[in-house]
Protein backbone atom coordinates (compact mmCIF):
# COMPACT_ATOMS: atom_id res chain seq x y z
CA UNK A 1 0.00 0.00 0.00
CA UNK A 2 2.52 2.62 1.12
CA UNK A 3 4.84 1.37 -2.02
CA UNK A 4 2.07 2.02 -4.17
CA UNK A 5 1.18 5.20 -2.91
CA UNK A 6 4.36 6.53 -3.02
CA UNK A 7 4.92 5.15 -6.60
CA UNK A 8 1.70 6.74 -7.61
CA UNK A 9 3.39 10.33 -8.26
CA UNK A 10 5.91 9.22 -9.72
CA UNK A 11 3.89 6.59 -12.47
CA UNK A 12 1.47 9.87 -12.70
CA UNK A 13 4.08 12.18 -13.61
CA UNK A 14 5.70 9.98 -16.31
CA UNK A 15 2.30 9.22 -18.00
CA UNK A 16 2.85 12.73 -20.19
CA UNK A 17 6.28 11.83 -20.99
CA UNK A 18 4.89 8.01 -22.47
CA UNK A 19 2.24 9.73 -24.26
CA UNK A 20 4.94 12.56 -25.49
CA UNK A 21 6.73 9.44 -26.71
CA UNK A 22 3.91 7.44 -28.32
CA UNK A 23 3.30 10.69 -30.03
CA UNK A 24 6.52 12.19 -31.25
CA UNK A 25 8.26 8.64 -32.22
CA UNK A 26 5.41 8.11 -35.19
CA UNK A 27 6.11 11.53 -36.05
CA UNK A 28 9.32 11.06 -36.39
CA UNK A 29 9.44 8.19 -39.37
CA UNK A 30 5.95 10.77 -40.37
CA UNK A 31 8.68 13.92 -40.38
CA UNK A 32 11.10 12.17 -42.73
CA UNK A 33 13.60 10.91 -40.99
CA UNK A 34 13.45 7.76 -43.09
CA UNK A 35 12.66 9.88 -46.49
CA UNK A 36 16.56 10.36 -47.01
CA UNK A 37 17.43 7.05 -46.73
CA UNK A 38 15.02 5.37 -49.17
CA UNK A 39 15.30 7.99 -51.51
CA UNK A 40 19.59 7.18 -51.63
CA UNK A 41 18.73 3.40 -51.65
CA UNK A 42 15.99 3.78 -54.23
CA UNK A 43 18.56 5.71 -56.87
CA UNK A 44 21.47 3.21 -55.75
CA UNK A 45 19.36 0.14 -56.74
CA UNK A 46 18.49 2.14 -60.23
CA UNK A 47 21.79 2.76 -60.74
CA UNK A 48 22.99 -1.06 -60.68
CA UNK A 49 19.83 -1.42 -63.24
CA UNK A 50 21.64 0.89 -65.26
CA UNK A 51 25.16 -0.90 -65.15
CA UNK A 52 23.07 -4.39 -65.53
CA UNK A 53 21.55 -3.52 -68.70
CA UNK A 54 24.89 -2.10 -69.75
CA UNK A 55 26.33 -5.23 -68.98
CA UNK A 56 23.90 -7.18 -70.72
CA UNK A 57 25.01 -4.89 -74.21
CA UNK A 58 28.20 -5.78 -73.54
CA UNK A 59 28.01 -9.07 -73.00
CA UNK A 60 26.26 -9.81 -76.42
CA UNK A 61 28.81 -8.09 -78.34
CA UNK A 62 31.47 -10.81 -78.64
CA UNK A 63 29.17 -13.01 -80.51
CA UNK A 64 27.97 -10.16 -82.45
CA UNK A 65 31.66 -9.59 -83.77
CA UNK A 66 31.96 -13.10 -84.31
CA UNK A 67 28.59 -13.42 -86.68
CA UNK A 68 29.77 -10.63 -88.64
CA UNK A 69 33.04 -11.16 -88.74
CA UNK A 70 31.95 -14.63 -90.62
CA UNK A 71 30.46 -12.89 -93.86
CA UNK A 72 32.58 -9.34 -93.87
CA UNK A 73 35.90 -10.13 -92.52
CA UNK A 74 37.02 -7.24 -94.53
CA UNK A 75 35.52 -5.13 -92.19
CA UNK A 76 38.09 -5.59 -90.20
CA UNK A 77 38.46 -1.57 -88.70
CA UNK A 78 34.90 -1.30 -88.11
CA UNK A 79 35.00 -4.53 -85.85
CA UNK A 80 38.22 -3.92 -84.13
CA UNK A 81 36.87 -0.24 -83.41
CA UNK A 82 33.62 -2.26 -81.33
CA UNK A 83 35.81 -4.81 -79.34
CA UNK A 84 38.45 -1.28 -78.30
CA UNK A 85 35.48 0.38 -77.54
CA UNK A 86 33.67 -2.46 -75.69
CA UNK A 87 37.15 -3.21 -74.25
CA UNK A 88 37.39 0.41 -72.87
CA UNK A 89 33.33 0.92 -71.15
CA UNK A 90 34.11 -2.59 -69.46
CA UNK A 91 36.89 -0.87 -67.90
CA UNK A 92 35.33 1.98 -65.89
CA UNK A 93 32.61 0.73 -63.83
CA UNK A 94 31.10 3.10 -61.48
CA UNK A 95 30.09 1.71 -58.02
CA UNK A 96 26.58 3.32 -56.05
CA UNK A 97 29.44 4.40 -53.40
CA UNK A 98 31.16 6.48 -56.11
CA UNK A 99 28.10 7.99 -57.76
CA UNK A 100 28.49 11.54 -55.55
CA UNK A 101 31.90 12.13 -58.71
CA UNK A 102 30.26 13.72 -61.60
CA UNK A 103 33.65 13.31 -63.31
CA UNK A 104 33.61 9.30 -62.70
CA UNK A 105 30.02 9.45 -64.21
CA UNK A 106 30.87 11.23 -67.05
CA UNK A 107 33.66 9.35 -67.89
CA UNK A 108 31.80 6.14 -67.67
CA UNK A 109 28.84 7.57 -69.72
CA UNK A 110 31.84 8.65 -72.55
CA UNK A 111 33.03 4.95 -72.55
CA UNK A 112 29.27 3.44 -73.29
CA UNK A 113 28.84 6.96 -75.59
CA UNK A 114 31.90 5.83 -77.52
CA UNK A 115 30.67 1.90 -77.73
CA UNK A 116 27.27 2.62 -78.95
CA UNK A 117 28.68 4.71 -81.68
CA UNK A 118 30.51 2.14 -82.62
CA UNK A 119 28.41 -0.49 -82.93
CA UNK A 120 25.81 1.42 -84.82
CA UNK A 121 28.29 1.70 -87.38
CA UNK A 122 28.73 -1.92 -87.27
CA UNK A 123 25.33 -2.12 -87.91
CA UNK A 124 24.89 -0.28 -90.85
CA UNK A 125 28.22 -1.56 -92.37
CA UNK A 126 26.58 -4.84 -91.92
CA UNK A 127 23.68 -3.64 -94.37
CA UNK A 128 25.57 -4.19 -97.14
CA UNK A 129 25.98 -8.26 -96.68
CA UNK A 130 22.89 -9.37 -97.57
CA UNK A 131 23.97 -12.76 -96.31
CA UNK A 132 24.77 -11.96 -93.34
CA UNK A 133 21.27 -10.23 -92.87
CA UNK A 134 19.92 -13.56 -93.43
CA UNK A 135 21.73 -15.13 -91.42
CA UNK A 136 19.40 -16.47 -88.33
CA UNK A 137 21.82 -16.06 -85.75
CA UNK A 138 22.53 -12.59 -86.67
CA UNK A 139 18.95 -11.93 -86.87
CA UNK A 140 18.60 -12.70 -83.26
CA UNK A 141 21.11 -10.86 -82.07
CA UNK A 142 20.15 -7.24 -83.36
CA UNK A 143 16.60 -8.41 -81.78
CA UNK A 144 18.38 -8.46 -78.63
CA UNK A 145 20.70 -5.94 -79.30
CA UNK A 146 17.69 -3.45 -79.91
CA UNK A 147 16.06 -5.02 -77.02
CA UNK A 148 18.76 -4.54 -74.71
CA UNK A 149 19.70 -0.31 -76.17
CA UNK A 150 15.64 0.20 -75.22
CA UNK A 151 16.20 -1.24 -72.06
CA UNK A 152 19.08 0.73 -71.20
CA UNK A 153 16.78 3.79 -71.85
CA UNK A 154 14.19 2.77 -69.50
CA UNK A 155 17.06 2.04 -67.17
CA UNK A 156 18.31 5.66 -67.08
CA UNK A 157 15.03 7.14 -67.24
CA UNK A 158 14.40 5.41 -63.87
CA UNK A 159 17.87 6.51 -62.92
CA UNK A 160 17.26 10.08 -63.43
CA UNK A 161 14.16 10.09 -61.85
CA UNK A 162 15.09 7.89 -58.82
CA UNK A 163 18.45 10.76 -58.30
CA UNK A 164 16.13 13.98 -59.14
CA UNK A 165 13.88 12.56 -56.12
CA UNK A 166 17.00 11.56 -53.90
CA UNK A 167 18.75 15.22 -54.60
CA UNK A 168 15.61 17.36 -54.31
CA UNK A 169 14.97 15.40 -50.01
CA UNK A 170 18.27 16.88 -50.13
CA UNK A 171 17.12 19.97 -50.57
CA UNK A 172 14.31 20.78 -50.07
CA UNK A 173 11.96 20.73 -46.42
CA UNK A 174 11.28 19.22 -44.52
CA UNK A 175 13.67 16.39 -44.97
CA UNK A 176 16.53 18.97 -45.61
CA UNK A 177 16.00 19.56 -41.94
CA UNK A 178 17.27 15.72 -41.31
CA UNK A 179 19.84 16.67 -43.81
CA UNK A 180 21.78 19.04 -42.36
CA UNK A 181 21.54 17.71 -38.73
CA UNK A 182 21.81 14.40 -39.39
CA UNK A 183 22.89 12.97 -42.54
CA UNK A 184 25.98 15.66 -43.08
CA UNK A 185 27.74 12.92 -45.58
CA UNK A 186 24.90 12.35 -47.69
CA UNK A 187 25.30 14.26 -51.05
CA UNK A 188 23.52 14.79 -53.89
CA UNK A 189 24.48 11.83 -57.01
CA UNK A 190 25.30 12.65 -59.99
CA UNK A 191 22.90 12.51 -63.15
CA UNK A 192 23.11 12.15 -66.73
CA UNK A 193 22.56 15.42 -68.19
CA UNK A 194 19.66 15.74 -71.00
CA UNK A 195 21.96 15.81 -73.83
CA UNK A 196 23.31 13.10 -73.38
CA UNK A 197 20.39 11.30 -72.92
CA UNK A 198 19.27 12.52 -75.91
CA UNK A 199 21.42 10.71 -77.76
CA UNK A 200 20.15 8.13 -79.72
CA UNK A 201 20.40 4.60 -79.53
CA UNK A 202 21.81 2.75 -82.89
CA UNK A 203 18.73 2.10 -85.46
CA UNK A 204 18.94 -1.32 -86.07
CA UNK A 205 17.10 -1.52 -89.58
CA UNK A 206 15.95 -5.81 -90.21
CA UNK A 207 16.07 -4.97 -94.00
CA UNK A 208 12.15 -5.97 -94.12
CA UNK A 209 11.04 -2.52 -95.04
CA UNK A 210 11.19 -2.68 -98.85
CA UNK A 211 7.39 -2.24 -99.24
CA UNK A 212 6.78 0.58 -96.38
CA UNK B 1 -12.23 44.18 -41.09
CA UNK B 2 -12.38 44.78 -44.75
CA UNK B 3 -8.71 44.04 -45.03
CA UNK B 4 -9.40 40.68 -42.81
CA UNK B 5 -11.96 39.91 -45.79
CA UNK B 6 -9.89 40.84 -48.36
CA UNK B 7 -7.03 38.84 -46.65
CA UNK B 8 -9.26 35.57 -46.62
CA UNK B 9 -10.04 36.16 -50.25
CA UNK B 10 -6.11 36.53 -51.16
CA UNK B 11 -5.53 33.65 -49.17
CA UNK B 12 -8.17 31.20 -51.07
CA UNK B 13 -7.02 32.50 -54.23
CA UNK B 14 -3.67 31.23 -53.09
CA UNK B 15 -4.69 27.72 -52.35
CA UNK B 16 -6.96 28.08 -54.96
CA UNK B 17 -4.04 28.45 -57.39
CA UNK B 18 -1.52 26.04 -55.39
CA UNK B 19 -4.11 22.86 -55.55
CA UNK B 20 -4.22 23.72 -59.77
CA UNK B 21 -0.44 24.12 -59.80
CA UNK B 22 -0.23 20.94 -57.94
CA UNK B 23 -2.94 19.05 -59.40
CA UNK B 24 -1.04 19.94 -63.22
CA UNK B 25 1.13 17.62 -62.98
CA UNK B 26 -1.46 14.68 -62.60
CA UNK B 27 -3.33 15.70 -65.17
CA UNK B 28 -1.16 15.86 -67.64
CA UNK B 29 0.55 12.70 -67.47
CA UNK B 30 -2.96 11.14 -66.85
CA UNK B 31 -4.58 13.43 -70.11
CA UNK B 32 -2.30 11.42 -72.61
CA UNK B 33 -2.72 8.21 -71.64
CA UNK B 34 -5.81 6.07 -72.69
CA UNK B 35 -7.97 4.78 -70.00
CA UNK B 36 -7.73 0.84 -69.22
CA UNK B 37 -10.73 0.05 -70.11
CA UNK B 38 -10.53 -3.67 -71.14
CA UNK B 39 -8.02 -6.36 -72.41
CA UNK B 40 -8.60 -4.92 -76.13
CA UNK B 41 -8.47 -0.72 -76.06
CA UNK B 42 -9.79 -0.16 -79.76
CA UNK B 43 -9.05 3.78 -79.38
CA UNK B 44 -8.08 3.98 -83.06
CA UNK B 45 -11.21 2.17 -83.50
CA UNK B 46 -9.52 -0.53 -86.40
CA UNK B 47 -10.39 -4.11 -84.76
CA UNK B 48 -14.19 -5.02 -85.76
CA UNK B 49 -16.53 -5.63 -83.18
CA UNK B 50 -16.33 -9.35 -83.40
CA UNK B 51 -12.76 -10.09 -83.57
CA UNK B 52 -12.54 -7.52 -80.56
CA UNK B 53 -15.41 -10.19 -78.75
CA UNK B 54 -12.90 -13.31 -79.55
CA UNK B 55 -9.74 -11.47 -78.34
CA UNK B 56 -11.54 -10.02 -74.91
CA UNK B 57 -12.70 -13.80 -74.24
CA UNK B 58 -9.60 -15.53 -75.41
CA UNK B 59 -6.90 -13.24 -73.35
CA UNK B 60 -9.56 -13.56 -70.48
CA UNK B 61 -9.08 -17.34 -70.37
CA UNK B 62 -5.95 -17.17 -70.63
CA UNK B 63 -5.25 -15.49 -67.48
CA UNK B 64 -7.30 -17.47 -65.60
CA UNK B 65 -4.87 -20.18 -66.96
CA UNK B 66 -1.30 -18.90 -66.18
CA UNK B 67 -2.15 -15.32 -64.59
CA UNK B 68 -0.54 -14.04 -67.76
CA UNK B 69 -2.01 -9.97 -68.45
CA UNK B 70 -2.06 -9.84 -72.47
CA UNK B 71 -3.61 -6.49 -72.92
CA UNK B 72 -4.30 -5.19 -76.60
CA UNK B 73 -4.45 -1.15 -77.07
CA UNK B 74 -5.04 1.10 -80.14
CA UNK B 75 -4.05 4.66 -80.09
CA UNK B 76 -4.59 6.96 -83.21
CA UNK B 77 -1.25 8.97 -82.88
CA UNK B 78 1.72 8.75 -80.72
CA UNK B 79 1.25 12.60 -80.54
CA UNK B 80 5.38 12.80 -81.92
CA UNK B 81 6.50 10.71 -79.32
CA UNK B 82 8.55 7.35 -79.79
CA UNK B 83 6.35 4.20 -79.29
CA UNK B 84 9.42 2.47 -76.68
CA UNK B 85 9.15 5.24 -74.06
CA UNK B 86 5.21 5.55 -74.79
CA UNK B 87 4.66 1.97 -74.86
CA UNK B 88 6.81 1.77 -71.08
CA UNK B 89 4.87 4.34 -69.95
CA UNK B 90 1.45 3.33 -70.41
CA UNK B 91 2.44 -0.53 -69.53
CA UNK B 92 3.49 1.43 -66.15
CA UNK B 93 0.48 3.22 -66.22
CA UNK B 94 -2.08 0.35 -66.15
CA UNK B 95 -0.07 -1.70 -64.17
CA UNK B 96 0.16 -4.90 -66.32
CA UNK B 97 0.50 -8.30 -64.55
CA UNK B 98 0.64 -9.73 -61.54
CA UNK B 99 2.61 -7.76 -58.86
CA UNK B 100 5.16 -10.58 -58.29
CA UNK B 101 5.12 -11.67 -61.69
CA UNK B 102 5.47 -8.71 -63.92
CA UNK B 103 4.20 -11.49 -66.15
CA UNK B 104 1.89 -8.61 -68.45
CA UNK B 105 2.11 -8.14 -72.23
CA UNK B 106 0.77 -4.75 -74.33
CA UNK B 107 0.36 -4.96 -78.03
CA UNK B 108 0.23 -1.36 -79.12
CA UNK B 109 -0.48 -0.30 -82.29
CA UNK B 110 -0.36 3.59 -83.78
CA UNK B 111 -2.04 3.54 -87.28
CA UNK B 112 -1.03 7.10 -87.78
CA UNK B 113 2.54 6.60 -87.23
CA UNK B 114 2.94 2.67 -88.88
CA UNK B 115 4.22 1.70 -85.62
CA UNK B 116 3.56 -1.00 -83.13
CA UNK B 117 4.97 -2.66 -80.24
CA UNK B 118 4.93 -5.85 -78.09
CA UNK B 119 6.38 -4.30 -74.84
CA UNK B 120 6.83 -7.13 -72.23
CA UNK B 121 7.08 -7.32 -68.80
CA UNK B 122 10.42 -8.20 -66.64
CA UNK B 123 8.96 -11.68 -65.30
CA UNK B 124 8.25 -12.59 -69.17
CA UNK B 125 11.56 -11.92 -70.54
CA UNK B 126 12.84 -15.10 -70.94
CA UNK B 127 9.66 -16.77 -72.14
CA UNK B 128 8.83 -13.97 -74.91
CA UNK B 129 12.36 -12.84 -75.23
CA UNK B 130 12.89 -10.05 -77.79
CA UNK B 131 13.51 -12.38 -80.98
CA UNK B 132 10.21 -13.78 -80.45
CA UNK B 133 7.97 -11.00 -80.23
CA UNK B 134 10.08 -9.24 -83.13
CA UNK B 135 8.89 -12.47 -85.46
CA UNK B 136 5.99 -11.96 -84.33
CA UNK B 137 5.86 -8.36 -85.05
CA UNK B 138 7.57 -9.11 -88.63
CA UNK B 139 5.52 -11.93 -89.91
CA UNK B 140 2.17 -11.88 -88.32
CA UNK B 141 1.30 -8.17 -87.91
CA UNK B 142 3.54 -6.15 -91.21
CA UNK B 143 2.27 -8.52 -93.47
CA UNK B 144 -1.21 -7.98 -92.70
CA UNK B 145 -0.83 -4.67 -91.87
CA UNK B 146 0.47 -3.80 -95.23
CA UNK B 147 -2.76 -5.41 -96.95
CA UNK B 148 -4.86 -3.56 -94.72
CA UNK B 149 -6.17 -5.95 -92.28
CA UNK B 150 -5.89 -4.61 -88.64
CA UNK B 151 -8.14 -7.32 -86.82
CA UNK B 152 -6.54 -10.15 -88.27
CA UNK B 153 -2.83 -9.74 -88.14
CA UNK B 154 -3.72 -8.49 -84.70
CA UNK B 155 -5.29 -11.83 -83.81
CA UNK B 156 -2.70 -13.76 -85.32
CA UNK B 157 -0.04 -11.64 -83.34
CA UNK B 158 -2.22 -12.53 -80.29
CA UNK B 159 -2.39 -16.18 -80.73
CA UNK B 160 1.21 -16.76 -81.52
CA UNK B 161 1.86 -14.04 -78.26
CA UNK B 162 0.18 -17.66 -76.39
CA UNK B 163 1.43 -20.06 -78.26
CA UNK B 164 4.78 -18.61 -77.19
CA UNK B 165 3.75 -18.52 -73.33
CA UNK B 166 2.33 -21.79 -73.66
CA UNK B 167 5.41 -23.33 -74.69
CA UNK B 168 6.37 -23.67 -71.41
CA UNK B 169 3.55 -25.28 -69.82
CA UNK B 170 4.74 -26.33 -66.51
CA UNK B 171 5.71 -22.73 -65.68
CA UNK B 172 2.69 -21.43 -66.92
CA UNK B 173 0.68 -23.38 -64.82
CA UNK B 174 2.74 -22.83 -61.83
CA UNK B 175 2.45 -19.23 -62.58
CA UNK B 176 -1.04 -19.43 -62.37
CA UNK B 177 -1.79 -21.28 -59.31
CA UNK B 178 0.73 -18.83 -57.56
CA UNK B 179 -1.73 -16.17 -58.37
CA UNK B 180 -4.74 -17.75 -57.97
CA UNK B 181 -7.72 -15.24 -56.11
CA UNK B 182 -9.15 -16.95 -52.90
CA UNK B 183 -12.75 -16.74 -52.94
CA UNK B 184 -12.19 -14.74 -49.26
CA UNK B 185 -9.24 -12.51 -49.14
CA UNK B 186 -7.82 -14.10 -46.37
CA UNK B 187 -4.74 -11.55 -46.42
CA UNK B 188 -7.32 -8.54 -45.85
CA UNK B 189 -9.36 -10.42 -43.33
CA UNK B 190 -6.36 -11.20 -40.75
CA UNK B 191 -4.75 -8.01 -41.10
CA UNK B 192 -8.35 -6.42 -40.25
CA UNK B 193 -8.31 -8.79 -37.38
CA UNK B 194 -5.01 -7.81 -36.54
CA UNK B 195 -5.38 -3.90 -36.60
CA UNK B 196 -8.29 -4.16 -34.87
CA UNK B 197 -6.72 -6.12 -31.53
CA UNK B 198 -3.80 -3.63 -31.88
CA UNK B 199 -6.49 -0.80 -31.71
CA UNK B 200 -8.37 -2.04 -28.91
CA UNK B 201 -5.08 -2.81 -26.91
CA UNK B 202 -3.40 0.57 -27.73
CA UNK B 203 -6.09 2.99 -27.59
CA UNK B 204 -8.29 1.22 -25.02
CA UNK B 205 -5.32 1.91 -22.81
CA UNK B 206 -5.26 5.12 -23.59
CA UNK B 207 -8.76 6.06 -23.90
CA UNK B 208 -9.02 4.22 -20.23
CA UNK B 209 -6.86 6.79 -18.61
CA UNK B 210 -7.79 9.97 -20.41
CA UNK B 211 -12.42 9.53 -20.61
CA UNK B 212 -13.26 8.45 -16.83
CA UNK B 213 -11.89 11.82 -16.22
CA UNK B 214 -14.18 13.44 -18.40
CA UNK B 215 -17.17 11.77 -18.56
CA UNK B 216 -17.39 9.70 -15.54
CA UNK B 217 -18.64 10.52 -11.94
CA UNK B 218 -15.69 10.83 -9.14
CA UNK B 219 -15.22 8.65 -6.37
CA UNK B 220 -12.17 10.06 -5.11
CA UNK B 221 -8.61 11.22 -5.99
CA UNK B 222 -7.79 9.19 -9.23
CA UNK B 223 -10.77 6.96 -9.04
CA UNK B 224 -13.50 7.53 -11.36
CA UNK B 225 -16.94 5.43 -11.97
CA UNK B 226 -18.11 5.22 -15.41
CA UNK B 227 -20.16 2.58 -17.77
CA UNK B 228 -20.50 0.56 -14.84
CA UNK B 229 -17.07 0.42 -13.80
CA UNK B 230 -14.35 2.07 -11.72
CA UNK B 231 -11.33 3.64 -13.16
CA UNK B 232 -8.14 4.12 -11.48
CA UNK B 233 -6.31 6.41 -14.23
CA UNK B 234 -3.36 6.92 -11.85
CA UNK B 235 -2.87 3.11 -10.81
CA UNK B 236 -2.33 1.90 -14.07
CA UNK B 237 0.93 0.41 -14.54
CA UNK B 238 2.76 2.65 -16.83
CA UNK B 239 5.47 -0.06 -17.42
CA UNK B 240 3.54 -1.42 -20.88
CA UNK B 241 4.79 0.26 -23.18
CA UNK B 242 3.70 0.22 -26.71
CA UNK B 243 4.12 -2.18 -29.79
CA UNK B 244 5.69 -0.85 -32.78
CA UNK B 245 3.55 -1.70 -34.75
CA UNK B 246 5.08 -1.80 -38.18
CA UNK B 247 2.46 -2.83 -40.78
CA UNK B 248 4.75 -5.38 -42.50
CA UNK B 249 5.23 -6.75 -45.77
CA UNK B 250 2.37 -5.14 -47.98
CA UNK B 251 -1.21 -6.90 -48.98
CA UNK B 252 -1.83 -7.05 -52.28
CA UNK B 253 -5.08 -4.56 -53.34
CA UNK B 254 -7.11 -7.42 -53.76
CA UNK B 255 -8.82 -6.30 -57.23
CA UNK B 256 -11.13 -8.64 -58.31
CA UNK B 257 -14.58 -7.30 -58.61
CA UNK B 258 -16.48 -6.77 -62.20
CA UNK B 259 -13.73 -4.58 -63.62
CA UNK B 260 -10.34 -5.61 -65.48
CA UNK B 261 -7.56 -3.79 -64.00
CA UNK B 262 -3.58 -4.46 -63.81
CA UNK B 263 -2.50 -6.24 -61.29
CA UNK B 264 0.79 -4.26 -60.43
CA UNK B 265 3.06 -5.23 -62.90
CA UNK B 266 6.04 -3.48 -64.37
CA UNK B 267 7.93 -3.37 -67.72
CA UNK B 268 11.75 -2.79 -67.74
CA UNK B 269 11.78 -2.01 -71.82
CA UNK B 270 11.31 -5.54 -72.80
CA UNK B 271 9.81 -6.99 -76.36
CA UNK B 272 10.55 -5.41 -79.72
CA UNK B 273 8.87 -2.80 -82.11
CA UNK B 274 8.25 -2.88 -85.42
CA UNK B 275 7.01 -0.49 -88.70
CA UNK B 276 4.86 -1.15 -91.52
Amino acid sequence: MLAQRLARPSTFRSLPAFLMMAIVLPLLAGCGYNTIPTAEENAKAAWSEVLNQYQRRADLIPNLVETVKGYASHEKDTLDAVVEARAKATQITVTPETLKDPEALKKFQDAQAGLTSALSRLIAVSEAYPDLKANQNFLALQAQLEGTENRIAVARRDYIQAVRDYNLTLKTFPSVLWATFWFRSNEPFANFTVDEDKMQPPKVDFGTKQGG
Amino acid sequence: MISWADEGRRLGRLVAVALFVLALPFAALAADLPALTGRVVDNAGIIDAGTRAALTQKLAAFETKGSDQIVVATIPSLGGEEIEPYANRLFRFWKLGQAKENNGVLLLVAPNDRKMRIEVGYGLEGTLTDLHTKLIIENDMVPAFRAGDFSGGISKAVDDMIMVLEGNPEELVARGERNQQPPINTDNLFFAVFIGIWAIIFFGSMAASILPPIFGQKLGPGRYRWLGMTFEPGRRSSSGGWSSGSSGGGWSSGGGGGGFSGGGGSSGGGGSSGSW
